[in-house]
């Protein structure tokens, strides 16, 4: 985490990383080596099977043999939970947060950090210094002010009240993560440009936005999935049904049905597919990008 | 990698208008000066693009954490301006709150158990998987998607199949070892190392990820040399990998103790506020919820995010003073010295 110059290093050969290139020297693999895999992989996915295939379920099932498969395979409690609206409207919720978000820090993210890697200013050092302290101040601790100054806003039960907030306390990483990335654009390019009679501006519009597109990337998917997930911000903020994002819809969902525990897997399984078609199309961007975020 | 440090040499020479404008930058070709004039158009830029991030940031970041720290001396129900000024007696209750203390205790078996139960279980992990196999990547990919998913979906599963007549103690059952089924959720003894549990199945993929990438940074030709000079598989683990795994592993390290100090989804999800604290498994964040928000105080629930937040960041300076120091010296010495890349 302090050596955050490094992150463009380790963000930058995401593409060549791709297969361990690895030389064949390294050692094969044996048997146990691969039973051992094949057991891990099993704990991991054990529990989510059991919520999406816990939705195929009757109650009746699941109490009679809590841990069998479905006998007969019964659609109902997805079939009622894609048909209700409930669902739905926390999709779009969730979804206009999550665009939202991954936008505004987009956006507020690349204008600031193009700033602090190619403008010359006195206070630049300081500037990009309080950016990254904002690391230091996680949601989880400014949550109960937070509270008070969204409210403050007229914010309280808008999904605005969650999507602001989240681009702040994502601007830290982001600007860590763009400011080296910006900077290792060459110098040349940018005289060549301004010889051409490009200006910062129009340097920024035409080169720095083309070929920042790897890191946007990373710092996108790392902004959507932190706001798909989020919970403790909505729960603060969205008090009414009505602007419930999913991972509220999920606890509201589980409570209000407690006894139907079948209907609640069909949701909880059904909440996450958005997060986990993501996740496998952006695989390798976000394992890259939370390694590359980290590593020192 | 010159232009990092350039820059940062940069930063430091206090540079008046006359050394920003044309001429004197441009003697220096070597430097990578970004850009020259910093005339009236280039103050418009700056502010221009600066200016939405900061005003977000202050406004909804630093803002916050700085009225925390002041309504955290009122006894304050959260409306209207707070009038009723009580000095320290937030703080006082606090810490001789015993629901404060026990929380306090539980984030410290979290982190210490989490380091304990991740660190060497991720390590052994990303060792086995640090070879030449079929479908590595995609071995990679599964172990990671605990860590994708929502912690609400990993709360509700979770505290389902965790049920007394749930999933977990039936296939306990069906497998012979019926004697094993537990209260896994209520039983104050066991609930703590229930949450370990969820906790390591959560995040271990995000520690073996890491560790890969940095067992992949490891040359070959060291291992060879000393398997040459007859060291053994685990010798060569000991004396070789593990140092050189040290940045990884401490940064690792750093993380999942922030995380473990600022615990809060799992706890609230699976336990709730008020079982959380008869089941022991209650933390300073869900404390913070409860007695704050959920109460009422505001005024209190403030001063507890200000004894998070100076807890956070004492635990966060010791170990970047005393552990984290000597992986940045070498590399970053110079802003390690003007603090610029200090957290």
């Amino acid at each position: 985490m302090t050596a955050y110059p490094e992150t463009a290093a380790a963000v930058l050969p995401l593409r060549r990383r791709g297969r361990p290139s690895k030389s064949p020297r390294l050692r094969a693999a044996s048997p146990i080596v691969y039973l051992v895999a094949l057991v891990v992989i099993g704990l991991m996915l054990a529990p989510i099977a059991y919520i999406i295939i816990g939705g195929f379920r009757t109650n009746s099932q699941i109490t009679v043999d809590p841990s069998g498969l479905p006998d007969p395979w019964v659609f109902a409690n997805y079939l009622d939970v894609l048909t209700g609206e409930v669902f739905w409207r926390q999709v779009l919720n969730s979804a206009i947060v999550g665009f939202a978000t991954t936008l505004g820090v987009i956006v507020l993210g690349l204008m600031a950090s193009f700033v602090l890697a190619r403008y010359n200013f006195a206070g630049r050092g300081a500037l990009y210094a309080l950016f990254a302290a904002g690391l230091m101040f996680p949601l989880t601790v400014a949550i109960t002010p937070l509270y008070i100054v969204v409210r403050s806003l007229g914010l309280m039960n808008s999904l605005g009240g969650v999507i602001l907030p989240q681009i702040a306390f994502a601007l830290p990483v982001t600007i860590i993560i763009l400011v080296p990335f910006l900077r290792a654009i060459p110098e040349e390019i940018q005289e060549a440009a301004a010889i051409d009679g490009c200006s910062r501006l129009g340097f920024f519009w035409r080169m720095v936005l083309p070929l920042s597109v790897p890191g946007v990337v990373t710092v996108g998917i790392l902004a959507f999935v932190g706001s798909w997930n989020s919970y403790l911000l909505p729960l603060f903020i969205l008090n009414d049904q009505a602007a419930f994002t999913l991972p509220l819809g999920v606890q509201a969902f589980s409570s209000e049905y407690s006894v139907d525990t079948a209907k609640v897997l069909a949701f909880t399984s059904l909440s996450m597919i958005p997060a986990l078609i993501f996740f496998s199309v952006f695989e390798r961007r976000i394992v890259g990008g939370l390694t590359g975020a980290v590593k020192g | 990698m010159t232009a990092r440090v350039d820059s940062a040499t940069e930063i430091d020479v206090p540079t008046g208008p006359a050394h920003r404008d044309g001429g004197v930058a441009q003697a220096t070709p070597p430097s990578p000066r970004r850009r020259r004039g910093n005339g009236w158009g280039a103050r418009l830029e700056i502010a221009l693009l600066v200016g939405p991030a900061l005003i977000v940031f202050l406004g909804l970041v630093i803002f916050p954490v700085v009225m925390a720290a002041y309504y955290g001396f009122f006894s304050w129900k959260g409306f209207g301006p707070p009038t009723d000024f009580i000095g320290f007696r937030n703080y006082l209750t606090i810490v001789q709150d015993p629901a404060f203390q026990e929380a306090v205790l539980h984030n410290g078996t979290i982190v210490v158990l989490s380091l304990l139960l991740q660190g060497p279980a991720a390590f052994l992990l990303a060792l086995l998987l640090n070879r030449r196999m079929r479908g590595q990547s995609i071995i990679r990919v599964l172990i990671f998607v605990p860590y994708v998913i929502a912690e609400v979906v990993v709360g509700t599963g979770w505290s389902l199949m965790l049920q007394t007549n749930g999933a977990v103690n039936d296939q306990l059952e069906k497998m012979g070892l019926g004697f094993l089924a537990q209260d896994w959720l209520s039983n104050p003894d066991l609930a703590i190392w229930t949450l370990m549990g969820i906790i390591t199945w959560k995040y271990i993929g995000f520690a073996v990820i890491l560790f890969l990438a940095g067992l992949q940074g490891i040359p070959d030709e060291l291992n060879e040399a000393a398997a040459i000079d007859g060291a053994t598989f685990w010798q060569i683990q000991r004396h070789i990998t593990l140092p050189l795994m040290g940045p990884t592993l401490r940064i690792w390290a750093f993380l999942s103790i922030i995380g473990s100090l600022q615990l809060f989804d799992l706890v609230y999800i699976i336990w709730g506020q008020y079982v959380a604290s008869t089941a022991g498994t209650s933390t300073m964040a869900t404390y913070m919820v409860a007695e704050g928000r959920n109460a009422g105080n505001f005024g209190y629930g403030n001063a507890v995010a200000v004894v998070l937040f100076v807890i956070s960041l004492v635990v966060a300076l010791v170990y970047q003073r005393f552990v984290l120091r000597r992986d940045t010296e070498g590399a970053i010495t110079g802003d390690q010295k003007k603090g610029r890349f200090q957290r």
